[in-house]
């Protein structure tokens, strides 16, 4: 018995009872398409955190006073003072730093005329635009000159714009008023949207950190550093190097806590993948269930297929059917029914990733793997499921068999 | 009578079963033999174990004591698979009820037997096919499919399917049983014609009339053999079918 005939046999029954066989089908048609869906929209998540994650600046590193006692008593971040210029200046010269900005900042209400709107001023250098990936779209961002002058200018986020200059005008060589400071507008960003927290990354007006201290502050420390690693994967080490120039500089003991707190977006973005890492898991195991209640539909169908074709296989038998070939024949009746199940399936998971992509707005990303997986355990399945109901099958005595009512 | 024209032979064969405990005796010590060419009616009531006697003849099993040799060769000492192979390449058989595939046609239903020997290409399966199916008259309805088919038509695409292997011994089980007067005597006038053509041809019935049709009768009872009587010339069962009347309604 060669492997193309037992094939157009299986083909031959399975083509004898369509419908059914559609039927049986839709079980596993279901279970690979929600596999391959439900993935989809679990990796599309993720990628877009990950997207959103590095629009902030994906090897920032945001260093922050902490862990602050004065006679025993915890203190606030924003009354520390342990940070400062000198700290700054002393990171800077750090080679794996690639860029860094102090900060300060201070909210108020801006004026322009009749306008007015509150938002935050911060205190930076140039640095900042790389750092946070920010882009001046009209004028010029303030220059290191003006930082060493402290000089009067800010550079204007588009929300505040829309506030401040709701006529359309165009804002640069303007001057808006924070408190009773006057400030030259020099450049207005590019407008970057909401952030993943849903915080509008567009109401900032951004200013040299010496301004923000000297003149709106009063202050001689600062609130905190933002820095850049060169790349992404130099970030841990990066950050071992801010911490052991800051430990030193604030002659902090070994075995003592810092007195600074450095973050990274890696551990924001490790936090969110985990998260939805999970739902993918979650979601992945719903899409499984419904995998196998596909492959029990093949293995009830395929028993009652033996039953109903008693006489079919007493006769195959009887004209030399060993039982191998009856074995081999109801199996690949079963492996047909679920592999072309689960090509069909392929194809309708991708569909169904594609509608819910136009339809919800919901960004997903279908990753090869997860195609692979659904079809390689489909196949697995048929192959399982088929098992019993071939065995059975071939195990039939021909005698009762053929003369099967 | 020499021995190489013996084409099944059964020595002494026995069949016991257990049901509910008991044992019955199906079989109680049948012999014979069986020439080349002959068409023999086993003949019995229910219960006379001739139903167990195909089976063992069938190889689809086997004597609980005795022999039983097959175109020469033991068959009681072979395997279920060898069996299998056995029944592909020396058996053809015909059953009362035609059990052929539903919604296939008449050809791809003849071809069957081909499918389980890989030995057959597939265009020698499908021209061999065609020609049986020309044998047993039916040229014009090759790709009919069985539920197209009147019940006479499917018993001979039936008997095609058992011609297909070119088998030692046709193995018919009450292959008239399910058709009318009419159509029987043109399924009995088939087997005389395979029989003038040379094959053997063992028919199983309960019916004592066709015994006139065979060459050789054996009757059973009891699952021993009463009577086996030679019949030096057989009724033709063609000039029985132009005796039977016409219908004119």
């Amino acid at each position: 018995m060669n492997i193309a005939n037992l094939l157009k046999i299986a083909l031959k029954a399975l083509a004898n009872n369509k419908l059914r066989c559609f039927l049986t089908m839709l079980g596993i048609i279901i279970g690979v398409a929600s596999v391959i869906t439900m993935l989809a929209i679990g990796q599309g998540s993720k990628n877009s955190i990950r997207e959103q994650i590095s629009e902030m600046g994906s090897n920032m590193i945001m260093i922050h006073p902490g862990n602050m006692q004065r006679g025993g008593v915890r203190q606030s971040a924003d009354d520390m003072q342990t940070l400062t210029v000198a700290d700054y200046e002393a990171l800077r010269t750090l080679d794996d730093v690639a860029a860094i900005s102090p900060s300060v900042n201070s909210g108020g209400q801006f004026v322009n005329g009749n306008n007015n709107y509150p938002s935050t001023i911060y205190g930076i250098t140039p640095d900042y635009l790389d750092i946070r990936k920010l882009r001046v779209k009209d004028g010029a961002m303030f220059s290191d000159h003006d930082i060493h002058t402290a000089a009067k200018v800010c550079v204007l986020g588009k929300t505040v714009v829309d506030n401040l200059f709701p006529g359309g005008e165009d804002p640069v060589g303007r001057v808006v008023r924070f408190g009773r400071i006057p400030l030259t507008v020099v450049g207005v960003l590019e407008p970057k949207g909401t952030n993943s927290m849903g915080m509008d990354q567009d109401d900032v007006v951004l200013a040299p950190y010496t301004t923000v201290m000297k003149r709106i502050l009063a202050i001689d420390y600062i609130q905190g550093i933002f820095a850049s690693a060169a790349d992404e994967n130099t970030t841990d080490r990066t950050i071992e190097a801010v911490s052991d120039v800051l430990r030193t500089r604030h002659r902090i003991k070994d075995g003592a806590d810092d007195d600074f707190d450095i973050r990274s977006q890696q551990e924001l973005s490790e936090m969110m993948n985990s998260t939805s890492d999970m739902m993918t898991v979650l979601l992945a195991c719903i899409a499984g269930i419904s995998l196998l209640v596909g492959g029990i539909g093949i293995m009830n169908i395929m028993y009652v297929s033996v039953t109903e074709r008693t006489r079919e296989i007493g006769l195959r038998m009887s004209i030399g059917a060993r039982g191998a070939d009856i074995l081999a024949q109801f199996l690949i009746e079963a492996v047909i029914i679920s592999v072309s199940g689960g090509i069909i399936g392929i194809v309708t998971g991708v569909v169904a990733t594609v509608l819910v992509n136009v339809v919800a707005h919901w960004p997903v990303y279908i990753r090869l793997y997860s195609v692979v997986l659904s079809f390689a355990v489909c196949t697995a399945t048929g192959v399982f499921f088929g098992w019993y109901p071939a065995r059975k099958a071939a195990g039939l005595d021909p005698i009762e068999a053929i003369r099967y009512e | 009578m020499s021995l190489s024209n013996e084409i099944i032979r059964v020595e002494n064969l026995r069949r016991e079963f257990t049901v509910g405990g008991e044992r019955v005796k199906a079989l109680r010590g049948v012999s014979f033999a069986i020439r080349r060419g002959e068409f023999v009616t086993i003949m019995g009531t229910s219960g006379s174990g001739k139903s167990t006697l195909l089976n063992i003849l069938g190889c689809l099993d086997t004597p609980t004591s005795g022999e039983y040799v097959l175109d020469g060769v033991a068959v009681q000492s072979m395997s279920k698979n060898s069996r299998a192979v056995t029944r592909n390449r020396k058996i053809g058989f015909v059953f009362q009820n035609y059990n052929l595939l539903p919604k296939t046609t008449a050809v791809e239903n003849v071809e069957l037997p081909l499918l389980y020997n890989s030995a057959v290409s597939a265009r020698e399966r499908r021209e061999r096919a065609i020609a049986a199916l020309k044998a047993v008259g039916l040229a014009d309805r090759l790709d009919h499919k069985s539920n197209q088919m009147s019940g006479g038509q499917q018993q001979r695409v039936a008997i095609a399917r058992a011609l297909v292997n070119d088998p030692a011994v046709i193995l018919a089980d009450e292959a008239t049983g399910n058709l009318d007067t009419r159509t029987s005597f043109g399924i009995l006038t088939l087997f005389q014609e395979l029989h003038r053509r040379g094959r053997t041809i063992i028919f199983v019935t309960h019916n004592p009339e066709l015994a006139d049709y065979s060459s050789r009768n054996i009757t059973l009872r009891d699952g021993r053999i009463v009577a086996d009587t030679t019949n030096p010339a057989p009724a033709s069962a063609r000039e029985a079918l132009d005796l039977l009347p016409t219908d004119n309604d």
